[in-house]
């Protein structure tokens, strides 16, 4: 890693470094790297028991990559001097990025094509295509799939009630600070207790509030209410019946099943949206609106040509880390249907969760994780390139 | 002097009329979502006060439809009666939520430690590292946002049990800090770069070393913006099931661990549920009360440029 010219903030540094410490520095670096390898080198004979030093764990490994970085990081400062300094501000981070993603991911293609059963005391065999020919002939996988296209979708509805929201929040409104926290709040909590206190409780067929209230709009109004309640509730019933509302079941049919984990991960994350274009609603300038008005544009139109065009790259943002989050989506699923009835509300990450539960296989589960990554990676390229083309001004 | 000078034109009071409908209009959805935001939050603290038959009963308002009962706080040992006792149930819960605080706490430290460096250094000077310049490496950090958590998921199983790191806090820390990394960079990128340059040539001509200026002078300003990055990845860490449900048996178990395992059993007593759960998101209740302007601020970095 080299600082060049062209730095944002220049200074002009008389770096005088001694050939001591810069001798200093590569032994640091190179001792430390050899430390690394031997260790490496020893435990790997020791595990494939070419020796018997008997170490449980691979922990010395750890401990001497741990020195390397350590040592990597005070040599930078040691040859280079101011240099070696910039160097330092990103060198651990990425460091520590590219041990505990890089390396793991490397492992993880390893894994992929093997039958690894971490009960069975066999340990790991390496089957070849066997994972992929089983993955293409799983229906439940692609089913799920086709679930996160769906739950993916849903964004759009999603997107749309964030944005009505914060248009309200930010007209002039009392009790602001109010209505900011009561929205923020269910991004506060964690999916496991929103399962509970939603799924698993107000969801209730017997008891839960919800069902109540909509057998309670299912049922005929009684007869001495005066007229004017009677026949509309008389119309509110029927229609409740008609929507099978008169004995609720929201986890029992695929459709509805799914639906409620949608508006359940809605509910959790509307408020994410709605702070973002809050806050891009915040930067348009008021000129904008007192010019359009006094050109007799309605508020229609002042949304149509002034507010949605310029909220375009913020929806955007917006929309796209929404989807990143949605793509990980999984707490609710296992906790309220655990992807039933049938798998039809199965995200792919529960569903790899299950299937790890279930067989602790982890070779196929990482497989399935890989192609998962492989397919998300495609799909957001795609996405942002047509975003970029999209945000470009058209005129 | 009983005229008015200045009155409100015929077009201006039939205004008033729309402009009252349209009051009403934006108060009640404003009040009508305040109410689905809320409700399920009101909902479980009373049915932690609640008795069997009033779960039943589905009675809702405290004081008018039932009496609250300890019942809930009792079977977790947190009801006024039942403090100053020995309680089994109690001990493992407070275990727990210690464990959710030190790991979300120390991850989130170190998140923003690591995070704000690099995006410091990212904000200031131009680094080259192979074939990968600057806005590869800001790209190189902020795509770790789009892995999903299952891609580690199992490697890092197989990796800690080899490392033994498998249930232990360290684990968790470790794991929690990269995923909340990116995001904590993404924040203080935003917040570093709308600060002058002006303000380290000033400090470094009159002597502070580089590392000297970043923690003397510039710290202090993005201090909002570490803040709000701070609590973002609280927030993510606290609440986070998936690789802890994946990586912790029984010694560094958190929170939402046990609030899970606590829901798959049939016949769940609604009332101690609804205390656990409410307990396990108070801590986040209330900072989200006290500190919402942070957490807009972090939430917004990065809307606006």
């Amino acid at each position: 890693m080299s600082t060049e010219e062209g730095d944002k903030l220049h200074v002009v540094t008389a770096d005088d470094i001694s050939n001591n410490k810069k001798r200093l520095g590569k032994f640091l670096v190179w001792g430390s790297a050899i430390i690394l390898a031997f260790t490496l080198f020893i435990q790997a004979l020791d595990t494939n028991s070419y020796l018997t030093i008997d170490l449980e764990t691979w922990r010395p490994s750890l401990y001497a990559y741990v020195f390397w970085a350590f040592c990597l990081c005070v040599s930078q400062v040691l040859t280079r001097g101011e240099h070696g300094k910039r160097v330092l501000f990103v060198l651990p981070a990425a460091l520590f990025v590219i041990s505990m993603v890089v390396f793991p991911l490397l492992f993880g293609l390893v894994i992929a094509f093997s039958d690894w059963n971490l009960s069975s005391p066999d340990g790991r065999t390496f089957n070849g295509l066997d994972n992929v020919r089983q993955m293409w002939g799983d229906p439940f996988y692609w089913n799920a799939l086709k679930n996160m296209v769906w739950y993916t979708t849903v964004i759009i509805i999603e997107y749309a009630v964030a944005f009505g929201l914060a248009i309200l929040l930010n007209s002039q409104i009392r009790a602001r600070k109010f209505f900011r926290v009561a929205f923020l709040l269910p991004l506060m909590l964690s999916p496991v207790a929103v399962s509970w206190m939603i799924g698993k409780s107000m969801l209730e067929i017997r008891f839960g509030p919800i069902s109540r209230f909509l057998r309670w709009l299912a049922s005929e109004p009684s007869e001495d209410l005066p007229a004017l309640l009677y026949y509309p509730g008389i119309y509110i019933a029927d229609l409740a019946q008609w929507f099978g509302w008169a004995s609720p079941s929201f986890f029992g049919s695929a459709g509805i099943a799914r639906t409620m984990i949608m508006a359940m991960d809605a509910w959790t994350f509307i408020p994410f949206m709605m702070i973002m274009i809050l806050a891009g609603l915040q930067a348009i300038p008021r000129e904008l609106y007192e010019a359009s008005e006094v050109d007799g544009a309605s508020r229609w139109r002042q949304f149509l040509e002034i507010t949605f065009p310029l909220m375009l790259p913020v929806s955007i943002t917006a929309v796209l880390i929404r989807i990143i989050f949605k793509l990980k989506l999984a707490d609710i699923i296992i906790n309220i249907t655990s992807g039933g009835p049938g798998g039809a509300t199965d995200s792919v990450t529960s569903f790899i969760f299950r299937e790890y539960r279930d067989r602790s296989n982890v070779g196929y589960g990482t497989l399935l994780a890989i192609v998962y990554l492989v397919i998300i990676v495609i799909a957001m390229t795609i996405l942002i390139k047509l975003a970029d083309r999209w945000m470009k001004p058209r005129y | 002097m009983n005229n008015q000078i200045f009155r409100d034109s015929e077009s201006d009071r039939q205004f008033s009329a729309s402009w009252l409908t349209g009051r009403v209009f934006v108060y009640s959805i404003l009040l009508l979502w305040a109410f689905i935001c809320l409700f399920p939050i009101y909902w479980t603290i009373t049915t932690s006060f609640k008795m069997a038959p009033d779960v039943m009963k589905g009675n809702i308002i405290p004081w008018v439809d039932f009496t609250p009962k300890w019942l809930g706080w009792r079977s977790l040992g947190l009801s006024p009666e039942t403090i100053g006792i020995e309680s089994t149930v109690r001990e493992e819960f407070l275990k727990r939520f210690w464990n959710s605080a030190i790991v979300s706490v120390c991850s989130s430290i170190l998140a923003v430690g690591l995070g704000s460096c690099a995006a410091y250094g990212l904000s200031r000077f131009n680094y080259r590292f192979g074939f990968m310049r600057n806005s590869d490496i800001s790209f190189f950090f902020l795509s770790q946002l789009i892995l999903p958590p299952v891609v580690l998921a199992l490697p890092f199983l197989v990796l800690y049990k080899s490392l033994d790191l498998l249930d232990t806090r360290i684990g968790l820390i470790l794991l929690y800090t990269l995923t909340v990394l990116p995001i904590v960079i993404w924040i203080m990128r935003d917040q570093f770069s709308s600060i002058p340059t002006e303000l380290e040539e000033a400090a470094l001509v009159d002597g502070l070393s580089i590392w000297g200026a970043f923690t003397t002078i510039i710290m202090p300003i993005a201090l909002p913006g570490m803040v709000a990055a701070f609590i973002l990845s609280l927030v993510l860490t606290w609440n986070e099931y998936f690789f802890a449900a994946l990586l912790t048996s029984s010694h560094a178990k958190t929170l939402p661990v046990m609030v899970a395992s606590q829901t798959g059993s049939q016949g769940i007593s609604w009332w101690s549920m609804a205390a656990l759960s409410f307990a396990a998101i108070l801590p986040l209740i209330v900072i989200a009360i006290i500190l919402e302007r942070y957490i807009i601020k972090g939430m917004a970095a990065g809307a606006v440029k």
